[in-house]
């Protein structure tokens, strides 16, 4: 085991595995030769090359199309769009020909490619570099979709999703970049479509995803300490695969569910697990399900204004006791 | 469809190798013909049927045939152009003289994907052909009315360090030279080339689309030099034997005839077939 950064695990899951296969090469904005404006793949270029890690013109259109045509024939691309925000202008390749050219061929083409992205707020980059857009790849059909809140997460995730066949979209959370954490050392790789349970309580049952985890951790302690409710925190990690059984199986034993999530209120990703939970898990529910999310508005800029916009862990807290009470 | 532009996909299908790589259009019929995919597979496409290149799952729009290089064809305009760039870089990373061939119409010269596609590919010198079908119409409109520059792709060459090259788009021969020259340049490490061939659709835009957009005559005019009659009768005025040219005539047509009836003999595709491939283990589940 080593302590590592997350940015630190990122450089570290995209080494492991183009070490391990030469058929992974990597392209991106001031990727290279700078090593990332936010530093997570610093030391690649130097590591292996100018053949196999390649900096790009501002073209997210031309990035991510090259990355689809090079996992057509035979390469297996990691590409980065700087900001998640920016997938808004190469979403047609992501969303009409990334996502769906395996379907429409009936199997003949395969897309084994990564698109990583810095995804989410609490960076004050105002509302066009703070959006958390996972739920936008998460509706569209042929793209699997991770997002981890963990260093070790990030390096076994990353590791998954380039060893996976199809196209992944892997989120990586900005604000959580120097965040240290226990990553196993030598090769590593952890699975998509499995959600981890990172602590148990029998009163209530919550879900969460990246940031909105570490609040989520944050805020059960309070709720233990200060008001003896006992949480479950479950981290969902991918969207797609969704890791629906351990939702459910969990949701029954507390019979009480809330989701803390930092996309904008509709259609987040946690409406579509309540959903499923409001159908599958209906008889053991004690009460109604709560969404605790960002309000429908985009990300203001001012740190006081941002800080009260998405969840916080005394919103959190505030909300979960004003129901269990 | 593609009449009336057939000179462009038949001369770049003779001039390329069996492992090169064809991107095109919603128009792509003729190219992926041109490449060797089977003409009960086009035919059963069209028709909705399970002996369709694509199972009935992509449609007319999105002819494909991997086996034969034909990487598709894609119905957003400019898409594919930077993904034809992402397989010449394939080529160029693994070493190979293989070149992408990516196929586009005059309109496709004004959307963003045009312009990062080929400034990229001259950045990074790929091994890619980028070749505008000029048939004088972006859907209904006439490309003069939108386009700042007389010639739509050739005029803007110069902005990514490329020579301007136009063609007869409707001369077989003349494109087959421009192809070959292009294709060398690019398996040399020369870089991507940017061609205009200048031709004319025969019919509207789409099915449902008359064409009552044109002026009066122009039609005509381009009839008379219909790619595969003026190719005919160069064939004949260079002492090609008539008899032979009329026996091949005839023996193509009796092929249409067979793939055409074979495509119509052949089932529907399968209900079942909705949830398959979307992923490689060829399902569609997202949760367990």
């Amino acid at each position: 085991m080593a302590e590592l950064t997350y940015r630190d695990a990122v450089a570290a899951g995209i080494a492991q595995e183009m070490a391990r296969d030469d058929r992974v090469v990597f392209l991106g904005e001031d990727v290279a030769a700078a090593g990332g404006v936010f530093k997570a793949t610093v030391g690649l270029l130097e590591k292996f090359g100018p053949r196999r890690v390649r900096d790009c013109p501002i073209s997210e259109q031309a990035i991510l199309g090259a990355a689809m045509g090079a996992a057509m024939t035979g390469l297996r691309p990691i590409a980065e769009i700087m900001f998640s925000d920016f997938l808004a202008v190469c979403w047609d390749i992501v969303a009409n020909e990334i996502a769906k050219s395996r379907y429409m061929t009936n199997g003949q083409i395969s897309l084994p490619l990564v698109i990583r992205t810095a995804n989410g707020a609490g960076s004050r980059f105002g509302a066009q570099h703070s959006q958390a857009v996972e739920n936008w790849a998460m509706m569209i059909p042929g793209i699997k979709v991770v997002a981890p809140a963990f260093p070790a997460d990030v390096k076994g995730l990353l590791a998954a999703a380039v060893r996976d066949p199809d196209p992944v979209l892997f989120f990586e959370q900005k604000s959580l970049y120097s965040m240290k954490g226990e990553v196993p050392d030598g090769e590593y790789v952890d699975e998509l479509g499995k959600a981890k349970v990172l602590r148990v309580g029998k009163d209530c049952t919550i879900v969460a995803l990246a940031s909105m985890v570490h609040k989520a951790l944050d805020a059960a302690i309070i709720l233990e300490k200060e008001h003896g409710i006992l949480a479950t925190v479950i981290d969902v990690r991918s969207l797609v695969p969704l890791d629906t059984q351990t939702i459910l199986s969990e949701v029954a034993k507390t019979g009480r569910l809330f989701t803390v999530e930092e996309n904008p209120r509709l259609c987040g990703w946690g409406a579509e697990i309540v959903s499923i939970v409001a159908e599958e898990c209906f008889w053991h529910l004690d009460a109604p399900i709560m969404r605790i999310t960002t309000p429908h508005v985009p990300l203001p800029s001012a740190d006081l204004l941002e800080d009260n916009t998405i969840p916080s862990v005394a919103r959190i807290v505030r909300e979960i006791r004003e129901k269990l009470d | 469809m593609s009449l009336g532009q057939e000179a462009i996909a038949a001369a770049f299908g003779v001039a390329m190798r069996p492992d090169d790589w064809t991107f095109c259009t919603y128009r792509g019929h003729a190219h992926t013909l041109a490449r060797g995919a089977s003409m009960e597979g086009v035919l059963g496409e069209l028709m909705g049927r399970q002996c369709g290149l694509l199972g009935g799952k992509g449609g007319s729009m999105h002819l494909t045939d991997v086996k034969k290089g034909a990487m598709g064809s894609y119905a957003i305009i400019g898409a594919h152009l930077p993904v034809a760039a992402g397989a010449a870089w394939s080529a160029q990373y693994r070493g190979t003289e293989q070149v992408a061939v990516c196929f586009f119409g005059d309109g496709t010269t004004n959307i963003g994907a045009f312009h990062e596609a080929l400034n990229f590919s001259a950045v990074w010198k790929l091994p890619v052909i980028y070749v505008c079908e000029n048939n004088l119409y972006m859907e209904y409109t006439p490309i003069s009315a939108v386009t700042a520059v007389e010639h739509p792709a050739a005029d803007r060459a110069s902005a990514y360090g490329l020579p301007s090259i136009v063609v007869d788009g409707n001369d077989a021969d003349a494109v087959y030279k421009v192809a070959s020259d292009a294709l060398a340049k690019a398996r040399a490490g020369g870089g991507p080339s940017l061609i205009e061939a200048m031709t004319y659709r025969h019919s509207g835009h789409s099915r449902a689309d008359p064409g009552k957009y044109r002026p009066e005559g122009e039609l005509e005019k381009w009839l008379l030099r219909d790619p595969v009659v003026t190719y005919r009768e160069r064939l004949l005025k260079n002492g090609f034997n008539e008899p032979t040219l009329k026996d091949m005539e005839a023996v193509a047509m009796s092929k249409v005839d067979a793939a055409t009836a074979t495509a119509k003999a052949s089932p529907l595709p399968s209900v079942d077939d909705i949830e398959k491939n979307v992923w490689a283990d060829g399902g569609a589940a997202w949760r367990n």
